[in-house]
């Protein structure tokens, strides 16, 4: 891209500044490293960027390799999703909270479900005594669903469900609450998490071991080809990795190999690579290093495509969009004055749409300490609305792009990248990897490193080791009320009374021959759904046929 | 030759929350500082914490909890640790608590010590340090 | 609570007490283990080596399901190292057997190796008699799995189980010399990998090779993950069992774990005894300046100061 004598100049010239003006001026005892630890130069020029190949590895929006966006206009076109991630307490409460929201100009709906829903247990199981409806929606079978969305029409609105374990059951439920609602399954877009290898490798929220979870995996592929074909079968996740302490490489790393891996499991299942892979989708962390996240999804964009195109063959352009929902970094934040957490959360999200998501979730201020209130989650909206309307970022495509800097972390990451796919293939692929502990191990390593390093006063956390105040901490918080634990207990109890049981049985009986066999699950849970058996008598009689996934825990 | 009693502290995930990163940095840090670290795993019951507190004569119980639960699982696992003739254990969270939750509990005695967020390990390491007695077993 | 008392009636928390008393050498330590030495020797013991992510916690998790099936008590000793630099450990064996962490008649202890160079701790061969007078009927020991793991354990076990994988490099060749002289029955975990066959086949050719007593090691292959094998495991744990029985080499093994014992105790009674006498005093800091000037030699001043010291019991 740059003339071979002008580069020469460059070369001279730069060489004479660090010999002649940089020595003039004392650098600052600090170290100079992203918050993964990558160290950076003081100064980026065209040399580091001399290889560059305008039309290779850069291109055009919309069109391959889609390193500056997978929409060829992007936010002149549409602005991002603006998608709340939200819900506690039951059905009731947190419709309400839709509704404001949505009052409020959010244009997507993602649902947070409480702990015992997300492991599969209903709220009146024994293990689910204090915590229900606390770090999200409790929903235990069909009759909850539709408190949830009652009001909402499903074909107007899309939604994003974060669950994993038992996410089919979870989407079947939603399936046959719009059928409630008189809406047919092709009317209805949405997404659900389904990512069952980053639970193993981060979230550990896990229920079956890997083989039936994948099973369960490619039968949700294989319905939504045929009878949900706007939805967005699973969200390959980067954020809970993230969160668990990786790095920003790892985290690109690890969650385009757990990508590559769903694609071989859908190849293998026989299914062919573009009926499929148009339907994947992705979710990214936004963390506090500013350029380092925008390098980290141009970095993805470009590797998806590339081997989406090279290795799997795919053929139709959709297959090798990485389409991606962005969440501001929670393991950012910080409980001590809340307040600075507004800041922190709009730096994020700038760098989530300079680098061209999607979809933006922004975290409130008060959620190192409980779920957000009303006021913190309107600020958090308003944060992105005025970043959309206020700041002039929509107005043209990939506006770094080009910069010696953002280029070259671009092709930097996308090399770390590369170094990581190659040990994974060594190690046999993920699933053996992960065996291995190897991730968790690069994980552990990583969180544990960047702790010592706050805890040695290397890295500054604001309001934490450096600018602290002595004040107690005084934010108004969410208070779950713990009385809605007992009567959602109730309620559940109820539907199993009030329902047909012997059909509810029925059905529960033939899902579970079904798991023995081979045939798609899928229709069989929704039966079962359909006749209220609750998520627990479902994923109970699951465990039974497919067993129990056990950890092995690296320090 | 007489050795010197290793601190040994029980680090548990009780309830259905996953997240361990923290557990997991908490606990490297007390080995680090020379303690023993039996850590239980994930999705523990009050039961399996206290059985496992007990068999391993652990002069800690750490409880590491991000899920809003602890209003239920610390007053569990302290009367289980009383009904085992355990209560001289010394009980100990870190995580998420709002500020009158930890002041009930607190004051009810149903915890010692409650870490939240940004809490150096260092911290940690040393209030265990300075509240655990040397002689360790067989007082009672 | 008196501690013996407690833990002869079968209270989980004085035997869990009376463990930390060995462990920590406290003064009470002798007194204890002298106290409950007439109520061992009815526990059958069961050591599992084989290197870390072979699979060991997971294949004793099942094991031990089986043997409860059959109503006995167990009693698990997990080792992990201890950080040569730090002094701490974690110990994180217990994970792997989640099922049995609520069950009354399985005591499950994590150790550390605390300094030992062995792959156990120095206090596993005494809290092996303490969980026997207990009353447990097994005790399995499992071994931290690298090191002289292998060299412990044989000292400690009635049956030694060793576990290879056959992933991760775990070729035979690779394997340390010791293994194939210690195993009484080998274990092929996670066997439904590629190359399980071919591990096999060299741990028979191996086992010609060294075609030593009239016990030839099965070899078992297992899938922890499908619950496979394992009952084919304890089957031939019996198996070996019965042969030590009935060759009478069960007492032998006994009688040799009671010599071993008693020379460890005497050995560290000479140790202590001299060192008490001789750490500190003129005498000692004179010797070390005498040799240091030439004024005698290493040899010359050790005989002399054992001379002037007695073997006999001061307490």
């Amino acid at each position: 891209m740059f003339n071979e004598e002008k580069l020469k100049k460059i070369k001279e010239g730069k060489e004479k500044w660090e010999k002649e003006t940089l020595p003039k001026f004392q650098n600052r005892p600090a170290k100079f490293v992203t918050v993964s630890s990558k160290p950076l130069k003081e100064l980026y020029s065209p040399l580091d960027i001399k290889d560059l190949d305008y039309e290779k590895d850069l291109g055009f929006p919309g069109e391959y390799p889609y390193t500056r966006g997978v929409q060829g206009n992007m936010y002149r076109g549409r602005i991002w999703t603006m998608r709340q991630f939200s819900g506690f307490g039951t059905a009731k409460e947190t419709n309400e909270r839709y509704k404001y929201l949505l009052k409020h100009g959010q244009t997507g709906l993602s649902v947070a479900f409480d702990m015992p829903t997300i492991m599969g247990y209903d709220s009146d199981h024994p293990r689910s005594v204090g915590e229900v409806g606390r770090c999200g929606v409790a929903i235990d079978s069909l009759a909850d669903m539709e408190i949830l969305f009652d009001g909402i029409p499903l074909d107007q609105v899309t939604t994003s469900m974060t669950i994993n374990g038992p996410a089919s059951v979870l989407w079947c439920m939603y399936i046959a609450t719009a059928e409630k609602q008189g809406i047919s399954s092709d009317k209805i877009g949405g997404t659900i998490q389904n990512d069952i290898l980053k639970e193993y490798i981060a979230q550990k929220s896990w229920i079956f071991p890997p083989e039936p979870s994948m099973r369960l995996i490619t039968d949700i592929f294989s319905f939504a080809c045929d009878h949900v074909p706007r939805w967005n079968t699973v969200s390959i996740s980067g954020y809970h990795i993230r969160e668990a302490g990786s790095t920003a490489v790892q985290e690109l790393a690890f969650t385009l190999a757990d990508g590559f891996a769903y694609v071989e499991a859908g190849i293998e299942a026989g299914l062919d690579v573009d009926d499929f892979a148009p339907r994947l989708s992705f979710f990214f962390n936004s963390h506090i290093d500013f350029f380092e996240e925008i390098a980290k999804y141009r970095a993805a964009r470009r590797i998806w495509a590339k081997r989406m195109k090279e290795k799997y063959g795919a053929k139709d352009p959709r297959s090798l969009l990485l389409r991606f929902h962005t969440q501001t970094a929670g393991c950012s934040l910080t409980a001590q004055q809340p307040e600075n957490n507004i800041i922190r959360t709009a730096y994020e999200a700038l760098s989530a749409v300079l680098g061209g998501t999607q979809s933006l979730h922004t975290n409130s201020m008060d959620e190192v300490l409980a779920l957000p209130t009303e006021k913190a989650v309107r600020i958090a909206l308003r944060t992105q609305q005025i970043m959309a309307y206020e700041t002039g970022v929509t107005n043209t495509i990939d506006p770094l792009a080009g910069s010696y800097f953002i280029e070259a972390l671009t092709d930097e990451m996308e090399a770390e990248a590369e170094e990581y796919f190659r040990k994974i293939e060594e190690l046999g692929g993920v699933l053996p990897a992960i065996d291995q502990g190897f991730f968790q191990r690069e994980i552990a390593d990583a969180a544990f490193q960047y702790q010592r390093e706050i805890e040695e006063n290397e890295r500054i956390i604001v309001g934490v080791n450096e600018f602290t105040i002595d004040e107690p901490i005084d934010t108004e918080i969410l208070k779950i009320d713990p009385d809605l634990e007992r009567a959602q207990c109730e309620r559940v109890q109820k539907v199993r009374e009030t329902r047909d049981n012997d059909l509810a049985q029925r059905r529960l009986e033939e899902l579970k021959k079904a798991a023995q066999g081979t045939d798609n699950l899928i229709p069989y849970m929704l039966d079962a759904v359909r006749a209220y058996a609750t998520e627990g008598e479902i994923i109970g009689m699951l465990k039974e046929v497919f067993g129990e996934y056990k950890e092995q825990p690296i320090f | 030759m007489n050795k010197e009693h290793k601190i040994r502290v029980l680090v548990a995930k009780p309830g259905l929350d996953g997240h361990d990163r923290g557990a997991k940095v908490v606990a490297r840090a007390l080995r680090d500082s020379g303690m023993e670290v039996v850590y239980t795993g994930l999705h523990q019951t009050a039961e399996q914490v206290v059985e496992a507190a007990i068999q391993e004569d652990v002069d800690v119980v750490g409880l590491s909890i991000l899920s809003g639960a602890h209003m239920t699982l610390f007053p569990r696992i302290r009367q289980l640790l009383k009904e085992n003739n355990a209560d001289d254990i010394v009980l100990i969270g870190g995580g998420i608590f709002p500020e009158d939750d930890m002041d009930e509990l607190l004051q009810k005695g149903d915890a010692e010590a409650l870490f939240t967020p940004g809490t150096p390990t260092e911290e940690i390491v040393k209030w265990i340090k300075d509240n655990v007695k040397k002689e360790g077993a067989g007082t009672t | 609570m008196d501690i013996v008392e407690g833990l002869l009636k079968g209270d989980r928390r004085a035997l869990a007490r009376a463990i930390s008393l060995v462990e920590n050498e406290d003064s009470r330590k002798r007194e204890t283990l002298q106290q409950i030495y007439p109520h061992t020797g009815n526990a059958y013991i069961i050591g599992f080596t084989g290197s870390p992510g072979s699979g060991k916690s997971s294949l004793v998790d099942r094991i031990v399901g089986i043997m409860r099936g059959e109503g006995k008590k167990v009693g698990i000793i997990a080792v992990d190292p201890t950080s040569p630099f730090t002094g701490g450990a974690i110990l994180g064996d217990r994970i792997r057997m989640q099922e049995h962490t609520e069950d009354k008649d399985v005591f499950i202890r994590s150790m550390g190796t605390r300094g030992s160079l062995g792959g156990l701790s120095r206090a596993t061969r005494d809290v092996v008699q303490l969980m026997d007078a207990f009353g447990k009927d097994i005790i399995i020991i499992e071994t931290v799995g690298v090191g002289q793991s292998e060299v412990d354990i044989v000292k400690n076990a009635d049956t030694t189980i060793v576990v290879l994988t056959p992933a991760g490099g775990d070729s035979v060749q690779t394997i340390k010399a010791g293994i194939m002289e210690i195993a009484d029955i080998f274990v092929i975990n996670k066997a439904d990998l590629p190359n399980a066959d071919r591990t096999r086949t060299e741990v028979s050719v191996m086992l010609d090779l060294n075609e030593k007593s009239s016990w030839r090691p099965p070899i078992v292959q297992t899938v922890t993950l499908k619950n496979e094998g394992t009952d084919i495991l304890w089957q031939e744990v019996q198996g070996h069992k019965g042969y030590l029985e009935t060759e009478g080499l069960l007492s032998s093994l006994r009688l040799a774990r009671a010599k071993r014992d008693i020379e460890d105790h005497i050995e560290h009674l000479i140790k202590s005894r001299v060192w008490d006498q001789v750490i500190g005093t003129n005498m000692f800091e004179k010797a070390i300046k005498q040799i240091h000037n030439k004024e005698t030699d290493p040899f010359s001043a050790a005989q002399s100061i054992l001379e002037r010291i007695s073997l006999d019991n001061k307490d």
